[in-house]
């Protein structure tokens, strides 16, 4: 039923407490949003479910498709589904990207007991795929983004999405150092992608994304819990009144 | 306890069957020297991170060989039936397993006892052996000791020979332990051009001890290019010197790959012995086992204006070794020198070790020096991204490893040595 089902949470990193029991629940199909102001953990909680090993869970149990995700190496995570788009992707010199991605596709299909695509076959998804991002052949067939400009870098992260085709697509923040073009291909490249099998989660601090793409749920991350869950409306209350005006009410609940 | 009898009973047996008296007089010199001397040991500020001594504790075949043709034919390296190619066994140069395409128009290859006694007595008088300038030691003194057999290569004058030179040093260790002492001497005249890569190979499980010295001469508006592959057995050890003097205005670039092997030692050393001299120094070591891999360089700035730049680079994992000792001299005369150096290391195990020395000696004013080495680890960020990705941590180890080497592969210039060395290294680095 449910495709992520995260209950009750609780990681540390360096010793200290980020996450603080965050209970989620995914089924196929939703485009679920998290918000929060800086510092509340939801960069923790990607982390968290791509398999940073510096993160240490303490407490709780997370299942993707019905698998204990945190047994799951972070290489078996993305052959089982999941997607993490960096907030800040890495730049590796002297790895192209194509040879990159020709290599994650097959080691995902080699996973699920499928023959390794052929150049020819590679080539023709990548052409349709590239369309989809608006992104440049010329970008591929450099080092995995060597030089690359913030824009080009989140568009480098949907075209990966696109090719590896996942169930679970969790985006970090994907609409930070975008200008409002390059916000909106992203947006569009995800919608494209977004079907009745696949599921989204999208980590923002801004409502600005979702203007593009339309959750199904907004939850409002705070001090490592979701303290708040409702409709896209809540996102545009936030972006309207600030986050002050949950944050105040958790912190006087919590005096 | 190392016994050096051994030694004077086969050197006095050599003296007395290859009488030439030039190189018996080199040989007498230089034993001389490697009594004196002796072997280095950590005392050796020179030798300070790597020991050789343990290599003298067992008793080497000075025997002939069995090696064949089709033994050569397996080992050769890609681009073989465009090259010349020279064969060395067992440290002594084999005229009938090597095979020259170029024409003596344009390259001479001779037998270094053929050089002597002809038309080159001059010349080789004047080169050979000058390594021993900069070389004090009994190692280096121990190869002048037993010169025999060794050949000399005249680039001529003008000529870009068509044909590249690919050296093989092959090693019969299949019935004993094996030392060889392969000895070479190459004139590089002016306005002409050397390429040549030079690779090692033991055959059988014995040890192998390889003491080799390559001297090159650079004369005006020469370029030489220079490529040492090394992915030897574990049980093959070598000391390596390759010494270039440019003596006249000219070009050299040289590219030493370190992959397999017991202990390696490399000397290469650049004599700048003319004003606007340019030599570019590449290295790349990746080690793995036990292996125990030194580079030490040495760049001469003896005249104005000369620029040289290196780059060495390598791993350490397991329990291996890697040492660099990069030392830049500018000489009183050498103004207006660039000289740059860098090496950057990573370290993939805590039971690896790396030593990386610079060491500059400046006696002029108005030059550019620089130097810097790192010692890191893979980036974990890079890790994580490519994991994440669902490329498995040994693959994507060995990505970023490759990666790591690109930017000194890319000075390999044939097209066919680096493709294989690009092959040697997956190989290298995908044996879990």
């Amino acid at each position: 039923m449910y495709m992520l089902s995260i209950k009750n949470i609780h990681a540390n990193v360096e010793g200290k407490e980020i996450l603080k029991g965050i209970n989620l629940e995914i089924k196929p199909g939703e485009v679920h949003a998290i918000m929060g102001p800086n510092g509340s953990g939801k960069s923790t909680l990607a982390s968290v479910l791509a398999g940073r090993e510096e993160y240490e869970v303490t407490e709780g149990e997370v299942s993707f498709l019905n698998k204990n995700l945190l047994e799951l190496s972070p290489e078996d995570r993305a052959r089982e589904g999941l997607f993490l788009a960096f907030q800040y992707p890495v730049e590796i010199p002297g790895v192209s990207t194509t040879n990159f991605i020709k290599a994650a596709v097959n080691e995902k299909r080699k996973y699920h007991g499928l023959e390794p695509l052929d150049s020819v076959s590679f080539l023709k998804i990548m052409k349709e795929k590239m369309a989809l991002v608006e992104i440049d052949q010329s970008l591929l067939s450099r080092s995995i983004n060597e030089g690359f400009s913030g824009g080009e870098k989140k568009r480098n992260e949907i075209f990966q999405m696109a090719m590896l085709e996942p169930k679970l697509a969790i985006l970090d923040e994907t609409d930070s150092g975008l200008d409002i073009d390059a916000l909106r291909i992203v947006a569009n490249g995800i919608n494209k992608l977004h079907n009745p099998e696949r599921a989204v989660l999208v980590i923002t601090h801004y409502q600005r994304l979702l203007e593009y793409i339309q959750p199904d749920f907004v939850h409002v991350l705070y001090n490592g819990r979701i303290v708040k869950s409702g409709t896209k409306e809540l996102a545009l209350e936030l972006e309207e009144k600030g986050y002050d005006f949950i944050t105040d009410e958790v912190d006087l609940t919590a005096e | 306890m190392i016994d050096l009898t051994y030694f004077k009973e086969q050197f006095e047996q050599l003296q007395l069957e290859d009488a030439d008296e030039h190189i018996a007089a080199i040989r007498k010199q230089s034993f001389d020297t490697f009594n004196k001397a002796g072997l280095p040991t950590f005392h050796t500020e020179e030798w300070k991170y790597t020991g050789i001594s343990s290599l003298f504790n067992q008793t080497y075949a000075q025997i002939g060989h069995t090696i064949t043709a089709a033994d050569v034919a397996a080992l050769r390296m890609p681009g073989h039936h465009k090259a010349n190619e020279l064969v060395f066994v067992n440290g002594r140069f084999d005229f009938s397993l090597s095979n020259i395409l170029s024409s003596d128009t344009e390259m001479k290859v001779l037998s270094l006892k053929d050089a002597v006694n002809g038309e080159y007595r001059d010349l080789v008088g004047k080169h050979l052996n000058k390594s021993t300038e900069y070389i004090k030691d009994g190692i280096h003194a121990l190869n002048g000791a037993f010169i025999t057999e060794g050949v000399f290569i005249h680039i001529l004058k003008g000529k870009i020979p068509h044909h590249p030179i690919y050296v093989y040093h092959i090693l019969d260790s299949r019935q004993h332990h094996t030392l060889a002492q392969p000895r070479s001497l190459i004139y590089v005249d002016e306005n002409s051009k050397l390429q040549l890569t030079e690779t090692y190979v033991t055959l059988g499980s014995s040890d192998s001890f390889c003491n080799e010295v390559l001297e090159i001469v650079v004369e005006q508006n020469a370029i030489v290019e220079y490529y040492k592959i090394q992915n030897d057995t574990a049980n093959a050890s070598q000391v390596s010197t390759t010494h270039i003097r440019q003596v006249g205005r000219s070009y050299v670039h040289t590219v030493a790959i370190t992959l397999n092997g017991g202990i390696v030692r490399n000397n290469m050393n650049l004599i700048l012995d003319a004003t606007g001299n340019e030599a570019h120094l590449y290295g790349l070591y990746l080690l793995r086992g036990k292996t125990h891999a030194d580079n030490h360089t040495l760049i001469d700035n003896r005249k104005p204006e000369c620029f040289s730049n290196q780059l060495y680079k390598g791993i350490a994992d397991d329990s291996s070794t890697a040492v660099f000792n990069g030392r830049i001299m500018v000489q009183p005369d050498a103004q207006k020198t660039n000289s740059f150096q860098s090496n950057k290391n990573i370290l993939l195990s805590d039971n690896a070790t790396i030593n990386t020395k610079p060491q500059l000696e400046i006696f002029a004013d108005d030059v550019k020096c620089s130097h810097g080495c790192t010692v890191g680890q893979l980036d974990e960020e890079a890790l994580f991204y490519l994991r994440a990705r669902g490329i498995p941590k040994e693959k994507a180890e060995v990505l970023l490893l490759q990666a790591y080497s690109a930017d000194v592969l890319a000075h390999i210039k044939p097209m066919a040595i680096r493709a294989y060395v690009e092959k040697l290294i997956y190989e290298h680095l995908s044996i879990v």
